[in-house]
Parts: C-alpha cells; structure tokens; sequence
C-alpha cells in the first residue's frame, strides 16, 4: 500500500499561540494576508458556562479532493502519497478551486505585497512571481518530504523532513506521519484518541485529524 | 480592521469574494444565451426569420465569456482551460462554446434549421454545464445542493423565453410564447420553492438565507406573479407590448437571482466542531458550529 501522509491535531493541548502559523510564513515566504496555515480561536456556550477552542487549518489534503476535481487546467494534482499540489505553470487563477473548497485554504495574490509597504531585503529575495494570479496553500512542506526520499529519514519523526508548522508546535499538538502504516507515530496515536475530521459528511476524506478526547473507556 | 485580523476570524462562514460580478456576468449572459439560442430553435418552427435573436444569444454568451475572462489571474493563459475535460465542469462549458459559435454561425450564415436546432441544444448543454459548475463547488453551500443546479437551469430556461418574448417588439408572433414564457416561469417559481426548502432544511449559512430572504417577495411577485400574467395575458389578447414586458422582467428577475446567487448569498462552509475537546479536569463540551442557522448535532 502506498504512503498517505496526514496530519493528527491535539486539540485538547493547542494553546492556540500562532507559533505554527509563524512558521508556516517563514517556511513559505508567504506574503502579509496570506497564511496557509492559520489558528482559529472558538467560543461557544453562554456565560458562565463557556470554553475555547484553538483549531488550526490548512488544506486538509483530501484523498477525495473538490479542488482537484473543478480545477480546469489540471493544475491540481493528488500525488501518490496523497499531497494535493499546485502546479503554478498550469494555473490561470480562476478560482473555480477556492469555491470548492470546504475549509477555506485556497488563496489567490495578484500584486506583490510586503509587510511595511516597501519590499525588505528578505522580501526580495524570497520573492516568487511565479506565485502572482495562482492558487496557492499549504503543501505540507513537500520538499522536506520529498528530501525523506533522498536520505532515507522519516517524515513526522525527523524534523529536516517533517513539515514546518508540526516542527514549531511548543505543545506538542501536532502529529504528521503515513497514516496507512498501521505502526506510524500517527496511526498508533490515532488508534489512541476520539477523533474527527472536518466536514466529513461532505465526502472529501481529509487527511488531517482533530484528537478531542481519549481512547473511549 | 486590518487584513490579517480579518483571516484569523475565518471561522464563521464568509461572503466569497473571489467571484465578482464579472463571473456573475458570464453566469447570467451565458444562461441568458443558451436559453434563448433554445427558445430560438423552437420558435423557428413558426417560420419567422429569427436570425438576429440568434447574434443576441451568441453575443450574450461570448460577452459572458469575456467578463470572465477579464477577471482570471492569468488571462493568456486562459487556453488552459481545456485541460481537464474527465471532471472539470469549467472547462466542458468551455470547449462546448466553440461548438455552439459554429452552429449559431451556421444558422445566421445558411438558415439550416439542423443548425438552429443544433445550437439550441448546445445552448441547453451550455447552460446545464454552469449549473454542474456552481454545484461541484463543495466550498459554497448554497451552490452545491442539486437544487441550485436545477434553478440554474430553470432560470436559463425562462430567461431565454423572456427574451424571445421581448422580440415580440419586432416579431408579433412572437408574442404567443407568452404563454411558453408563462409555464416556465411556473416551473422556475417551484424550483425556487424546493430550492429554498432544502437549504433550510439542509442547513446553511446565516447569511445566505437572508440574501435570499431580501429578494425572495419581489423575485416572487415581480420576477414570476407579474411576468406570467402579462405573458398569458398578451398570448390571448395578441398584446405584443405586454409580452415584451413579460418577457424583460422574466429575463432581469434571471439576473438579478444569478447576481445575488454568486456575490451576495455564496457563503463559505467556516468550520464545526462535532464536541468541544476535553481539556486538564474538564469535560467535552456541545458542538458548535459558528454562523449556520442550525447547531450540528453531538
């Protein structure tokens, strides 16, 4: 069976400090108002009976992905180990793609924008134009997985292959591993904890689980 | 309030900005075309000369083309978008607009009535490819009930009746498809009923119901209620006036419902947690599901 790289978020030990989203935009230089990885804070209940909940998201990476399916020009592709990418040569920024997915992941830039108005040094030399008028979002970091090929490492156990944002995480709430290896950190994890996905009932088949609770008793 | 305030609060349902009113352009002159390049192929069965309403419908459809074209990130690249016939939806609407150009061309060029007939059609596949456009978009919730699909296609449909109707100003015999213009406004008023329940009943965002909630009386009365009367009333009293005022408000009502379906009740999905986490001593909590109009159950 193939690898299926997914992502396993602790919810109950997210603090919700945005630690993941600073790694994310340093890791991929995405520019302000753009956060491929984002942590979203939700109240719910009334006073005094009232919780928060940090839930980050991202592209979930579905094994069924919509974006995938609408996308006109093939630009979005499902690899083998289930990372759904942009092929920025492809895409014509129609964002039939953004439409169709559920968890808001996608966005589209069409001029260059920079922190302080004035592009920094670090700005410029990050700068991809390639990146202008296209579909972007996460990518789970697919170099370093793609380097987990080349030196033989394991993605969500080594941090040199291991996405940015899991790497970050000061309170260990994220997990990233291949799913379908039934002894992976992930799967053993998941094996251990109540869990769910987001928007399942929608038939997207994401890739990243949210743990809520402990095994059930 | 900044822009990076605003993407940290995605967590209720948004208006999608992403589609403007230029792809609400190519949704309602594009439905507009195709309906009436159908209405045309029946009306040619009377033996009027209706090659003009033909350019009409073309134009329509290629004016919606380019305002879509005019909005995508890499417009020279727009040939892209035959790339993905096996499920694209987007680019089966492009690669049937070529086709139903040729017809239409035929049609004007060399009156076959095939071509008429064949242009129809290919407006009727034209129309029902946007339709599967909108629904396959998951994201959006009220675009992806079948029940949209279906409006799309009923307001493709009167809205080419309605503009047949307004060429009664030119054509007099035209104005007995009023009474055409009549049953499928009759067939868009249930769509919109069965349209309206299933969100409701399915669960939407707050915001989209009450986009349709500001339009719904006077797309009911003015879009429907009205048209139809004028449209039968000119039929049987051979009122060419009346039908070409049926005709236009069953035609502006089509804009105005596609106008509001994509830039004022296209709500994203936001997101729902099916119970709160335990946390330390703590138990889970309810579900949420921040800015619906329905708690998701635990």
């Amino acid at each position: 069976m193939s690898k299926r790289y997914a992502m396993a978020i602790d919810l109950r030990r997210c603090v919700g400090c945005q630690t993941c989203t600073a790694a994310c935009k340093s890791a991929n230089a995405t520019p302000p108002g753009v956060q491929w990885r984002r942590v979203l804070d939700i109240e719910n209940g009334k006073f005094p009976e009232v919780s928060r909940t940090f839930l980050p998201v991202a592209c979930m990476h579905c094994a069924d992905p919509p974006c995938m399916h609408v996308c006109p020009t093939t630009a979005t592709k499902q690899r083998e180990d289930g990372l759904v990418t942009i092929d920025y040569d492809l895409c014509i920024g129609c964002s039939n793609c953004i439409m169709a997915c559920p968890y808001d992941a996608r966005s589209i830039e069409y001029t260059p924008r920079y922190a302080y108005g004035e592009a920094m040094q670090s700005e410029t030399a990050r700068f991809d134009p390639e990146r202008l008028s296209v579909a972007t979002k996460c990518t789970f970091c697919k170099e370093r997985i793609d380097l987990a090929a080349v030196t033989g490492q394991t993605p969500g156990i080594d941090p040199e292959v291991t996405p940015a944002c899991v790497n970050s995480c000061i309170s260990g709430a994220m997990h990233f591993g291949d799913v379908n290896d039934p002894h992976s950190n992930i799967s053993t994890l998941l094996a251990d904890t109540q869990h769910f996905r987001m928007h399942e009932e929608l038939g997207t088949d994401p890739s990243v689980y949210y743990i809520l609770d402990g095994a059930k008793a | 309030m900044n822009e990076s305030r605003k993407i940290g609060d995605r967590t209720l349902p948004r208006q999608q900005r992403n589609w403007d009113a230029r792809a609400a352009a190519n949704f309602i002159c594009g439905g507009a075309g195709g309906g009436l390049l159908l209405a045309v192929a029946l009306a040619s069965l009377h033996g009027e000369d209706l090659r003009p309403l033909v350019v009409i419908a073309l134009a329509l459809v290629g004016m919606g083309l380019f305002a879509v074209w005019l909005e995508i990130g890499r417009p020279w690249r727009a040939l892209n978008v035959y790339l993905n016939a096996k499920t694209s939806w987007m680019t089966r609407e492009a690669m049937m607009a070529p086709f139903l150009f040729a017809s239409g061309a035929a049609a004007v060029l060399f009156s076959l009535p095939a071509a008429f007939w064949i242009a129809g059609l290919l407006g009727l596949v034209y129309v029902y490819c946007q339709a599967r456009m909108l629904h396959a978009n998951k994201g959006i919730p009220a675009w992806r009930h079948a029940s949209c699909a279906g409006m799309i296609v009923a307001t493709g449909l009167a809205e080419g009746a309605g503009l047949l109707c307004a060429g009664a100003l030119v054509w007099r015999g035209l104005t007995s498809f009023g009474v055409l213009l009549a049953a499928l406004l009759a067939l868009r008023f249930l769509t919109w009923w069965k349209y309206q329940a299933s969100l409701r009943d399915a669960g939407v965002p707050i915001g989209t119901m009450k986009a349709f909630d500001a339009i719904d009386v006077r797309f009911v009365w003015l879009g429907h209620v009205l048209p139809a009367v004028l449209g039968v009333a000119a039929a049987l009293a051979g009122l060419p006036l009346l039908a070409v005022l049926a005709g236009v408000l069953a035609a502006a009502a089509g804009g105005w419902f596609k106008y509001t379906l994509v830039c004022r009740a296209a709500f994203t999905q936001g997101f729902a947690l099916p119970w709160t986490p335990t946390r330390g001593e703590g138990k889970a909590g309810p579900g949420v599901q921040p800015g619906w109009d329905r708690v998701r159950p635990v």
